[in-house]
């Protein structure tokens, strides 16, 4: 083997290990699939003074997803899970489009409807920490009970509002050529990051839900940390609810957000953090996102039958999931000669001690 | 520890069951004393549609001077299992129900027969015997399909130009989705020129019906037609056509189904062209089945829907009075 | 004596990194109470998974009633007849306590479960051992001691020709001790080999016949109880070699004993530890000596409010403080590196740098971060003071050695300057090199005036370093020995073999 070579297996090497790399590949695969299938599709034109095309529709109907992604890796990078953020969606939409339409101000709807999130993140919050329900029971109350109270708030209507009062803006709006929801989703994942990593959140959040014991010895106050993750997280979730509701100018108590719980803990599995917490990723969360909204369009424009799609969908991101996981990348290295060596696992410290359940 | 998850499981139960029972207060008001008496089991609160189908079965049978006891399923089958039976033990005249599943049924309703109350279905079909129920008061959803088909081959009668056609199914596996783009597709095959070029999923909501209709506009750059399944899906795609610089109703044809308000202010608007109704306000026929099953007169074994279809005209005069 | 029923002879088991068994023999007589001893790491858990088939041992024979056999996974070790109780009994505490004996082989009668015979069977095995219960009542209803009976009365009737007992009487109180002996007994008087693991020294002495004893994977010995005294034994089970002891560097250190730092009086919990009296000064290094499960560890979590205290009071300084939680303790310059590191001292998924300032950045709070720059120079600092290796901030701490984690559990807590810092086994599997630097390390510390309490289970190590020892057994504080020169290892290993002399 020559150094150059030699150098640039390195190099590569380096990079597949970077935790960002199969998620960002799987993005490019998929972006280069749709460009083969539909023509024009990584085309962005200008029509009426803003951005227009499918990259941007992909931001753009993907925005909510973001958002709920992004609430979501913090509560499980906690260690926790929160599937109220589907009806968390609906309730602040609902809630925000039944003051509009009651003649509220925008501002008075808009605090209002994240009041309510707030009280609704804190409501998860305290079952886990101050009750100790176990998170994915404790979520699963506002998951169920969440529909019901969106369904009060819209009296079992979808409540229309007229377009033209500047809710629509949020979901539907431009603002220097682009998607106002795509402005606010990089103002948020801007701040998350901030929050995460210029104070010492990220850390703690991290040293909590990486080793919970260890986190209460060394004095960490879990409890206040983690209350803040669901805050954060309904918060994010209540975002996502007003740009559904305000892109279609309507509140669907019933329908909106359905589902996206599941969404969301998948964009976060995708981007390299770990449903059972400690490290995450902010980054990979976004791409994770982003996938799974670009797999939707996919499905849309290259005619996929209606039937087949979630049969599709399992298929691909079993295939992500697959790619990403060392083991399985090992073994499928291993058996074909020549190919890459699988990573070295970490050296055994001395005092390693094997356990094996009784 | 697990103690206090169920603790807290129940709480929320309570929380949720006093949730439905507020909303289902005005109900079994109905005291008039000799008056036929009618238990009817809905399936939930899901829609706007199943609100006002609610509203009319209530409304009517005051109006008709029949007691109703309603009891709301929340969409589980237990719930209405649960229901049909306390009506077989409360002896009423008449049970009618809108069916969360198709499937199991065979029981109760044999229980029903043998108390002698008659049954009723209404909206939504089982799979059991015949004989178990008196009759089905439902919409046809292959009719409103087809309906929605008739009317796009009139339009085009007299061009043989290809017109490209792109749908926006319901939920996967629901009956209407099914049925809809079944009688649809049967109609439009007497015309080679009318061709679906793209069929997908918009789940029967707005926002999915926007974000399907954006990706279909992008793939496809020559949509003469949208069928939707129901309005709501309908409203989404509109906003989408109008962001893509296309005028809807004229660059694009739009026929929906359903014909609620919104949909409705959509075609007075000229926005959507042509509206099969799906009718949720069985109330007034449901009373009268009720009453001559309760005076043993024959009834049809399977009755359809009164429904009407509405094109831009005749949405300009139904909006005031529209009701949904 | 006749034949042995069990026999392992040769016996290695390796695993990464680790020696757990190294040539191990063991034999097994019918109709005896056998203790295993030994320390931590002495290899106990894994001999009796590779006699029950957890574990297949690397090298080794083993015969059953003379017939060499492999036992290939714990349901063939009971068809072989060798059953285990474990200290958690794994029984279904909602089933009853017929069904818990039956479960998995119920008797049928054409091909239904014979619920009478169940029912039956059940009620005359517990008579056997003089228990009178209600075979119907769910097992859960049932006190800890009881279940444990059950399933030894489970095991017994898979006609178990051994009897492993692993640490049954640790969560048991005297009474239920006195009733499982019983038991235990009357076993061993219808030919039952029972192999007993207990931390209690006094348990062995009263009901063990043999002894077999074990030391880093290799066996020291096999003895009958009457011919080992308990001094021998703890230095058998310790491997203190008292000349090693006669060459310490130093004499014990000097003491420059300060203001008090920390007093308990009478603080206990239930379950944990009884009540305590010690004190702790400024510059002075506190030993604790005993052994494995004597309730050392429990005593430091104890002081560092890991675990509240029930009773008495603690002080630090003069104030009398309630130690509810760690945070409360580390407020008062309180800090504790635990015995088990990977557990419950680092994140593994962190950095070098994020485990170093992660008690520093707790006692801060998420809106003061330390900033960059100052919290680049700590890191680098301690990394350099204690030559953590390798010396980069950003490699995941899981890559380091038990020896360079340890020292990073070190930074962590010695960052916060604390005024009291309690070290569980610091120097435990860690190679002799680092075990000497933290040595020094906390000898320097008391000379800067900060108290330690230092636990370790090697003597040697704790008289060299201790200013005074306090002996710990069975959940008791025995003794409070001054380290004043006159404090020899024999008299230390005495104290802990048989209490306050």
């Amino acid at each position: 083997m020559n150094p150059v070579n030699a150098v640039s297996r390195a190099n590569l090497a380096r990079l597949t290990r970077h935790r960002l790399f199969w998620p960002v590949a799987v993005l490019v695969l998929l972006l280069v699939v749709n460009a083969v299938v539909t023509p024009g599709f990584l085309a962005i034109r200008v029509r009426d003074g803003h951005l227009y095309g499918s990259l941007i529709d992909i931001l753009r109907f993907g925005a909510p997803l973001i958002m709920v992604s992004l609430g979501m890796t913090m509560v499980i990078a906690t260690g926790g899970i929160d599937l109220s953020v589907g009806s968390v969606v609906a309730i602040s939409g609902a809630m925000a489009c039944y003051l509009i339409s009651e003649g509220q101000g925008l501002a008075v709807a808009l605090a209002l409807s994240f009041g309510l999130c707030l009280v609704l993140g804190l409501w998860n919050g305290l079952l886990v920490t101050r009750l100790s329900i176990q998170p994915i029971i404790a979520t699963l109350i506002l998951m169920v009970g969440g529909r019901g109270i969106a369904q009060l708030i819209t009296g079992g209507q979808i409540i229309t509002i007229d377009r033209d009062s500047g809710y629509r803006e949020i979901g539907g709006g431009h603002l220097a050529g682009l998607p106002v929801a795509v402005l606010i989703v990089l103002a948020s994942v801007a701040a998350a990051a901030v929050l995460a990593r210029r104070t010492a959140l990220g850390l703690l959040l991290e040293s909590v839900g990486g080793n919970a014991e260890a986190s209460r010895l060394v004095g960490i106050r879990a409890s206040g940390l983690i209350v803040l993750g669901y805050v954060f997280c309904a918060v994010c979730a209540g975002v996502a609810g007003w740009m559904i509701s305000s892109d279609v100018s309507a509140a669907d108590g019933n329908n909106a957000g359905l589902w996206i719980e599941l969404d969301a803990i998948l964009a976060v599995v995708l981007g390299g953090t770990a449903l059972t917490g400690g490290r995450f990723s902010i980054a990979g969360t976004v791409v994770g996102a982003l996938i799974i909204q670009t797999l939707n369009t996919t499905i849309y424009t290259a005619g996929i039958p209606p039937r087949t799609t979630l049969v599709f969908e399992a298929a691909v991101v079993t295939f992500v999931c697959l790619l990403q996981s060392p083991a399985f990348r090992a073994k499928v290295g291993r058996r074909r000669p020549g190919g890459p060596v699988p990573p070295p696992t970490d050296p055994p410290s001395a005092d390693k001690k094997v356990e094996v359940p009784a | 520890m697990k103690r206090r998850i169920l603790a807290a499981a129940a709480g929320a139960a309570l929380a949720l069951t006093a949730v439905t029972a507020c909303g289902d207060s005005g109900s079994g008001s109905g005291s008039g004393s000799g008056s036929i008496t009618l238990g009817f089991s809905q399936v939930g609160a899901e829609s706007g549609w199943r609100t006002a189908n609610t509203k009319s079965i209530k409304e009517e049978a005051a109006a008709a001077g029949i007691d109703l006891k309603f009891a709301d399923a929340q969409q589980k089958q237990e719930n209405q299992i649960a229901a049909i039976r306390s009506f077989i033990k409360q002896k009423v005249d008449v049970i009618a129900f809108s069916p969360v599943v198709v499937t199991g049924w065979d029981a109760v309703l044999k229980e029903a027969k043998a108390a002698g109350i008659p049954v009723v279905l209404t909206d939504r079909a089982v799979d059991s015997d015949a004989s178990m129920y008196v009759t089905f008061l439902g919409s046809d959803f292959v009719e409103e399909g087809k309906k929605s088909g008739q009317w796009l081959v009139d339009q085009y009668k007299d061009s043989s130009e290809p017109v490209n056609i792109v749908q926006l199914e319901g939920t996967v596996g629901a009956a209407p989705a099914i049925d809809r783009k079944k009688g649809f597709e049967e109609v439009i095959k007497s015309k080679p020129n009318l061709k679906v070029i793209a069929s997908q999923s918009g789940e029967f909501t707005r926002a999915k019906g926007k974000e399907v209709m954006q990706a279909l506009l992008k793939a496809h750059k020559d949509i003469d037609v949208l069928y939707a399944h129901n309005d709501d899906m309908g409203l989404g795609a509109i906003q989408a056509i109008e962001e893509a610089g296309k005028k809807p109703g004229e660059d694009i044809k739009i026929i929906t189904v359903d014909a609620v308000r919104d949909g409705m202010q959509a075609l007075a608007d000229g926005k959507i062209n042509f509206i099969v109704e799906c009718n949720p306000l069985l109330g007034g026929q449901l009373m009268e089945i009720v009453k001559k099953v309760h005076e043993d007169q024959p009834v049809e074994r399977r009755i359809v829907t009164e429904e009407t279809v509405f094109d831009q005209e005749a949405a300009k005069k139904a909006l005031p009075s529209r009701k949904y | 004596m006749t034949e042995p029923v069990l026999e392992v002879t040769g016996i290695s088991k390796q695993f990464p990194g680790v020696r757990a068994l190294d040539g191990v023999a063991f034999r097994l007589f019918p109709g005896e109470i056998h203790a295993l001893m030994g320390e931590n790491g002495a290899g106990k858990s894994t001999l009796i998974k590779v006699l029950t088939g957890v574990y297949q041992a690397d090298e080794g024979r083993m015969t059953l009633d003379g017939a060499e056999r492999r036992v290939h996974d714990p349901p063939h070790a009971q068809r072989l007849g060798i059953s285990t109780v474990y200290q958690e009994v794994n029984l279904c505490p909602n089933l009853s306590v017929a069904e818990n004996i039956f479960i998995g082989r119920e008797p049928r009668k054409f091909g239904r479960i014979d619920w009478a015979r169940i029912r039956r069977r059940s009620a005359e095995l517990l008579a056997r051992l003089d228990l009178d219960l209600d075979v119907t009542a769910p097992l859960g209803a049932q006190s800890l001691a009881v279940q444990q009976l059950i399933a030894i009365v489970r095991a017994i009737d898979l006609d178990a020709k051994v009897l492993i007992l692993d640490e049954p009487t640790s969560s048991l109180d005297r009474g239920e001790v006195e009733r499982l002996f019983g038991v235990m007994r009357r076993l061993r008087d219808d030919g039952v080999a029972i192999l007993f693991v207990s931390h209690f020294l006094e348990q062995i002495y009263e009901v063990c016949d043999r002894v077999t004893v074990l030391r880093n994977g290799r066996l020291v010995g096999e003895y009958p109880i009457g011919e080992l005294g308990r001094f021998d034994l703890v230095s058998r089970m310790t491997g203190q070699e008292l000349h090693d002891l006669e060459q310490l560097e130093e004499a014990a250190p000097a003491i420059t004993r300060g203001r008090r730092l920390l007093a308990l009086e009478g603080a206990g919990r239930t379950g944990a530890i009884t009540p305590v009296d010690l004190e702790i000064h400024e510059g002075e290094v506190v030993g604790l000596a005993g052994l494995l499960g004597s309730g050392r560890s429990e005593l430091a979590r104890l002081v560092f409010g890991a675990e509240a205290a029930d009773t008495g009071r603690v002080r630090v300084g003069e104030e009398t403080v309630a130690l509810r939680t760690p945070r409360a303790a580390i407020d008062r310059g309180i800090a504790f590196c635990p015995e088990d590191r990977k557990a419950d001292g680092l994140v593994m998924d962190l950095t070098v740098a994020e485990n170093i300032v992660l008690a520093l950045q707790a006692a801060r709070g998420w809106t003061r971060p330390l900033p960059p720059r100052r919290r680049d120079e700590l890191v680098g600092e301690y990394i350099r003071k204690l030559r953590i290796q390798p010396p980069s901030p950003g490699t995941p701490v899981r890559n380091l050695s038990g020896g360079n984690q340890q020292k990073v559990l070190l930074a962590r807590w010695l960052i916060t300057r604390p005024r009291l810092l309690i070290l569980d086994e610091p120097t435990r599997g860690i190679d002799v090199g680092a075990k000497t630097e933290i040595q020094k390390l906390v000898v320097a510390l008391a000379g800067d005036g900060i108290g330690v309490l230092f636990i370790s289970a090697e003597l040697e190590e704790v008289l060299r370093l201790s200013h005074k020892v306090e002996v710990l057994r069975d959940r008791t504080l025995v003794a409070e020995l001054a380290n004043d020169g006159s404090l020899t290892p024999e008299r230390l290993l005495g104290t802990i073999a048989n209490g306050a002399s």
